[in-house]
């Protein structure tokens, strides 16, 4: 329980209709999957010769892919809001004892949205890619990994049960490791894939928990049956589960406590940090706890617990992205901010999942909009990521600083930019629950005007402070195509998913909805939040609309420096976590070396010397050897008459 | 009153198999004196594989068949082995048929009679003879190997033993390379098993001297009738275990072993390890379960002391080898050694899981011999020092890999043919009370896993020395070899169940 507010029972609880088997176009789900991942192995697999080609597999896989997903859009639009979801089959997977699990797909209102999310914002970031990565030996590998991740999150996101979800969480997961340390001959990449790689392990074991968990409580792992014998279960097994969760959630959506991988795997390829580091992989935490509404629903202390968590990632994100003169990191601290608006709305309950998916749509887009811009950036910068360099790049490259632009205003919220309408609606709904967490939600707000503008300010504005060899020149179109269609998505996404696409009815049937009367009007809460923005801007206006110097400034705040090394988070975690494990690790070498491996050389020592000796007896000589045969019957004979052969 | 000779029936379809290898051998005879030394080898290798194509198809539609005819018992056991055995051939006849590894040839001398080294030899290699005497040979072996699986009796078992080892005795000799060392080790194989063939022939005396029968199933009967008179039956049935087992390579009858398989032709140690194996271990089943199943626990310790002896001294002397060949014999005898576990489990499960291992082995082995004859000397012998196998990972990848797979198989690494097959062995023995005997296999699997991980480190992990061999390029008959030998060995590793389904079902002795 938060404060004084209370969290009632929905009121419109998500309708659990029986999914419809998958006939027409849907009979072609599995496609949506095996396009991305074909072209994955064609890449990985086929060596030099598709060098030369090898992109254009790749973009066409997920070109086609969107093609399919939004042919399947418009055939899910002519249904009634009963008759959206679907089931396809494809085979059984696991049959041990009880433990029965399929290969089954479900295409549901939910899905829809992320596979329209991945799909196309996957197309435009493939295409960019091509010129972003032109100059790159090892694009073609580039191409398949990029692949490899586009099926593994759709198969994420398709999965009818937790068992093939957790394939698909594996599987980003890996692609995400294999694009951090893209650049692997960086220590620091290299040193970063691994990070991600060993905080998401941690993420990933409260979700293998919660799977066994499910299974030992329900005896299934498929949505269906967990989500409508959830009711069944106990209190502290719903909680234990939906922590659990939580926790899996925390480490692949780099929520506290375990948010240090997103910051360093910026050493990504731009595009990559576009797509799987800010549109999608890291939104699929919100996705599982928006999936899981049926637990969390039932279990107010999960419930309370995701909204402490968002609020906490969602502050302390802002203040890192407010610090960092690291034009990538200061986006990556953004996107865990953004990413903790969402998870505190999916912790609202029936009152914020809506919104949450609401936010990660549009985030989606404006934020691999804003990434693809700053990636326009450092390609005319000679890959410069320092904002203290930039400054007044608006001239150079126009098309760049209008997407980069469009953006910006959708992030801070300004009307009729797509962020507004789903911020607003998160900072509404908490609100509607508990004053203190929207007051903070509202707070972030501000913090979110002051760090973009400085951004903002920092690259395009101001005076030139680029290095001699700077050249700074406006990027290809195949690069500035997809920012175009990006900026347009971040101007008018919102609005259009908000009064046509009626995004809260589409998602209803799926999460359920309620809304509740607050005491301040909505008009009147809107107005503080754009004041309060507006403050962030102004103050980040006079803070760096002057003069950037070139050298962070050393005499700075206590708070400054802290965000500067990400609020000692890295610090906490050499304490907490990684000393420790370096210590038991040192004992067990020792123990290895001394005891084991003592053990083992003794005994291979003996059984060495006595094959030196035993060999002696193959002396080559025939008369020896039938000598030895002699002897060998009398034993045989010798042992059968103490035995009594009768 | 004159006695009637009255002529046996015999059911001719159920020796059909036989019978077609046996003809195909006498008419490889004929076309050794009769047919021009150009045409010889194609219409030989036509003969050698449609022969053994044909019996084994035959072989195999008479899956059904049990009976016995003519002192041969057509059961489970031995149409199951006798397949294998007709399998194994054809995989080593095609690493015999072999001729472009070596630049000079094939792998065997051009003439056997002609001195090593002579001015004789060096002109009919110029000439460019070709043996060919060794298809009938390998018939003939077969021949001896498939009556040897299924003979009832003792009398049919020694002559078996002896159409089966004698053409061994010459093949073994017929190296074209290091003919010195080939001839020396026939030899030594001739003395020595003329010597266990004596021993065999003495005990089968002794038994028919105690039980008035030559029969298997005879012996039993009268050892079921008078239990306690042990004597005769004691020498007999250590003289004639004795002569099975030095076939098999059990310690101590097993330093023919090493030198054998070092001094012969790499296609004929293939052809032996494999092949061989399977025929003396049918044999020896034969003779332990069905004319002293009845007996078990009166034998059993004896076996038990050669099976510890085999595992143990086979694992521990493999470890200072240094020459390939001389590694993969204390291998062989140390594989013996399990398979004897096996053996001494004396129930079906045993029976079942012999026979699969001796598949999983008799595959396994094919191919590695395969790989062995692959990795030349620039002078054109073959590099089977291990020195010369440093860092071959590097520069042939997939030669190593498939050599690599076959160890870890040896080794009894899962996914691969030979863990399934340790596993059934060592699981047949528990069930019939021989842990111990699974403890001491486990130990000394243990130890041989060492020698066959060092080959892999060698390939991967170490730097090749200064003269690194050369690779040569097998045709057709070489690549499908150890391409079979090598699908085998996974398919037997990852789906073995189909084959473990066969061998319970054939997995019954007649009487």
């Amino acid at each position: 329980m938060i404060g004084n507010g209370a969290i009632i029972a929905a009121d419109v609880a998500p309708i659990l209709e029986p999914s419809s088997a998958a006939t027409g176009i849907f009979a072609w789900i599995w496609l949506l999957i095996a396009l991305p991942l074909a072209g994955a192995i064609v890449l990985l697999t086929t060596g030099r010769w598709t060098n030369r080609f090898g992109h254009l597999i790749g973009v066409a896989t997920v070109v086609i892919a969107a093609g399919l997903a939004i042919a399947m859009l418009i055939e899910m639009m002519g249904r009634s809001a009963e008759a959206r979801s679907f089931e396809q089959t494809l085979y059984s997977w696991v049959f041990a004892g009880q433990f029965q699990v399929d290969v089954a797909f479900q295409l549901d209102q939910l899905s829809m949205v992320f596979v329209l999310l991945i799909t196309i914002v996957g197309s435009l970031i493939h295409i960019y890619s091509i010129g972003y990565m032109a100059h790159d030996p090892d694009r073609r590998r580039f191409f398949g990994f990029l692949n490899l991740f586009v099926a593994a999150m759709l198969l994420l996101v398709l999965a009818d049960n937790y068992l093939l979800l957790y394939v698909g969480w594996e599987g980003v997961g890996l692609a995400s490791f294999l694009l951090i340390g893209f650049w692997q001959y960086k220590p620091s990449a290299a040193a970063a894939a691994k990070k991600a790689f060993v905080i998401n392990r941690v993420g990933d074991v409260g979700l293998s928990l919660a799977i066994m968990l499910m299974f030992v409580t329900f005896g299934s792992v498929t949505f269906e049956s967990v989500f409508s014998s959830a009711g069944g279960a106990s209190d502290s097994t719903l909680t234990w589960i939906g922590l659990l969760l939580l926790l899996a959630a925390a480490g692949k959506s780099a929520q506290f406590p375990l948010q240090a991988w997103l910051l360093d795997a910026m050493e990504g390829p731009t595009p990559v940090s576009a797509l799987i580091h800010a549109a999608t992989m890291v939104t699929a935490g919100v996705y599982l706890i928006v999936r899981s509404n049926a637990i969390y629903d039932k279990t107010v202390f999960a419930a309370t617990t995701v909204v402490v968590i968002g609020v906490i990632t969602m502050i302390i994100g802002a203040v890192i992205g407010s610090a960092k003169d690291d034009i990538k990191k200061a986006l990556a601290g953004s996107t865990m901010s953004q990413i903790g608006y969402m998870v505190l709305a999916a912790g609202l309950g029936p009152v914020g999942y809506v919104f949450a998916i609401f936010h990660l749509l549009t985030h989606g887009v404006f934020k691999a909009n804003l990434f693809l811009s700053a990636g326009s950036v450092m390609h005319g910068m000679n890959n410069g990521v320092d904002m203290r360099r930039f400054g007044a790049l608006r001239a150079v490259m126009m098309i760049t600083f209008g997407a980069f632009m469009f953006g910006y205003l959708a992030i801070i919220g300004i009307p009729p930019f797509s962020g507004f309408y789903s911020k607003d609606k998160i900072i509404l709904a908490a609100f509607e629950q508990n004053t203190i967490v929207g007051i903070s939600a509202v707070l972030a707000a501000g913090i979110t005007g002051f760090y973009m503008t400085r951004m903002f300010t920092m690259t395009f504005l101001g005076k030139a402070r680029w290095d001699d060899d700077a050249h700074p020149h406006e990027s290809p179109p195949v690069m500035t195509i997809p920012l175009i269609v990006l900026a347009i998505g971040s101007l008018g996404l919102g609005a259009s998913l908000y009064y046509w696409g009626d995004i809260v009815e589409w998602l209803a049937p799926v999460t359920g909805y309620e809304s509740r009367p607050i005491a301040i009007p909505t008009t009147v809460l809107e107005a503080i939040t754009l004041v309060i923005v507006l403050i962030g801007v102004a103050i980040a206006v006079l803070m760096y609309g002057k003069s950037v110097p070139i050298e962070p400034p050393q005499k700075v705040s206590v708070l400054t420096i802290a965000a500067r090394n990400n609020l000692y988070d890295d610090a906490t975690n050499d304490i907490v976590a990684v000393r420790p494990t370096w210590y038991a690790a040192r004992f067990l070498v020792w123990f290895d070396n001394r005891i084991v491996d003592g053990a083992v050389n003794a005994s291979a020592a003996f059984v060495g010397g006595a094959s030196g000796r035993l060999r002696r007896l193959q002396n080559g000589f025939t008369r020896s050897y039938a000598l030895v045969m002699v002897i060998g019957v009398i034993v045989v004979f010798g042992v059968l008459a103490l035995v009594g052969l009768s | 009153m004159t006695d009637v000779l009255t002529a046996p029936s015999i059911d001719y379809l159920a020796l059909l198999p036989m019978i077609i290898v046996g003809v195909a051998a006498i008419v490889g005879v004929i076309v050794e004196a009769f047919i021009p030394r150009g045409a010889r080898r194609g219409l030989q290798l036509t003969i050698a594989f449609a022969a053994l194509v044909a019996a084994f198809v035959v072989l195999v539609s008479n899956a059904g068949i049990r009976v016995i005819t003519g002192g041969l018992a057509i059961d489970g056991p031995s149409i199951f082995l006798q397949g294998l055995i007709l399998v194994v051939s054809i995989v080593a006849a095609m690493l015999i048929a072999e001729r472009s590894v070596d630049p000079a040839g094939d792998a065997f001398a051009p003439r056997v009679s002609s001195l090593p080294g002579s001015d004789e030899e060096r002109e009919l290699a110029r000439r460019g003879f070709a043996q060919t005497e060794v298809w009938p040979l390998m018939l003939f072996a077969v021949l001896g190997m498939m009556i040897f699986t299924a003979a009832n009796d003792l009398l049919i078992m020694f002559i078996a033993l002896e159409i089966m080892s004698l053409p061994l005795y010459l093949m073994v000799g017929m190296a074209r390379r290091r003919r010195l060392l080939s001839q020396e080790a026939a030899l030594k194989y001739f003395v020595l098993g003329a010597f266990s063939s004596a021993f065999f022939i003495f005990g089968a005396a002794l038994l028919y001297g105690y039980s008035a029968s030559i029969t298997l199933p005879g012996i039993a009967e009268a050892l079921a009738a008078n239990p306690g008179e042990s004597g005769l039956v004691i020498a007999g049935f250590a003289l004639v275990v004795v002569g099975l087992l030095f076939k098999i390579g059990a310690v101590p009858f097993h330093q023919w072993v090493p030198d054998v398989y070092q001094g012969a032709p790499s296609p004929i140690t293939g052809f032996m390890a494999a092949a061989v194996k399977v025929a003396a271990f049918a044999a020896l089943l034969r003779f332990l379960y069905v004319a002293f199943g009845g007996t078990r626990w009166d034998w059993a310790p004896a076996l038990w002391v050669v099976a510890i002896a085999t595992m143990l001294l086979g694992s521990i002397v493999a470890l200072t080898q240094t020459d390939i060949k001389r590694m993969l014999a204390y291998s062989s005898i140390a594989q013996a050694g399990f398979i004897l576990v096996g053996v001494i489990a004396t129930n079906p499960e045993g029976v079942a899981a012999v026979m699969f291992y001796l598949a999983a082995y008799g595959f396994a082995t094919l191919g590695a011999f395969g790989v062995i004859s692959l990795v030349r000397e620039r002078s054109g012998g073959e590099a089977t020092h291990l020195s010369k196998w440093a860092g071959l990972g590097r520069r042939s990848p997939l030669l190593a890999g498939v050599l690599a797979l076959f160890m870890l198989s040896f080794a009894g690494i899962p996914l691969t043919s030979g863990f399934i097959g340790k596993f059934t062995v060592f699981e047949a023995a528990i069930i019939g009370d021989a842990t111990p005997l699974v403890i001491v296999g486990v130990v000394a699997s243990i130890i041989a896993a060492f020698f066959y991980v060092r080959v892999i480190v060698l390939m991967y992990f170490t730097e090749p020395g200064e003269d690194s061999p050369v690779i040569a390029v097998p045709s057709a008959f070489t690549t499908l070899a150890i391409s079979v030998a090598a699908a085998v060995t996974v398919a037997l590793g990852v789906v073995p169940q189909p084959v473990l389904d066969l061998v319970e079902r054939a997995d019954v002795f007649l009487r």
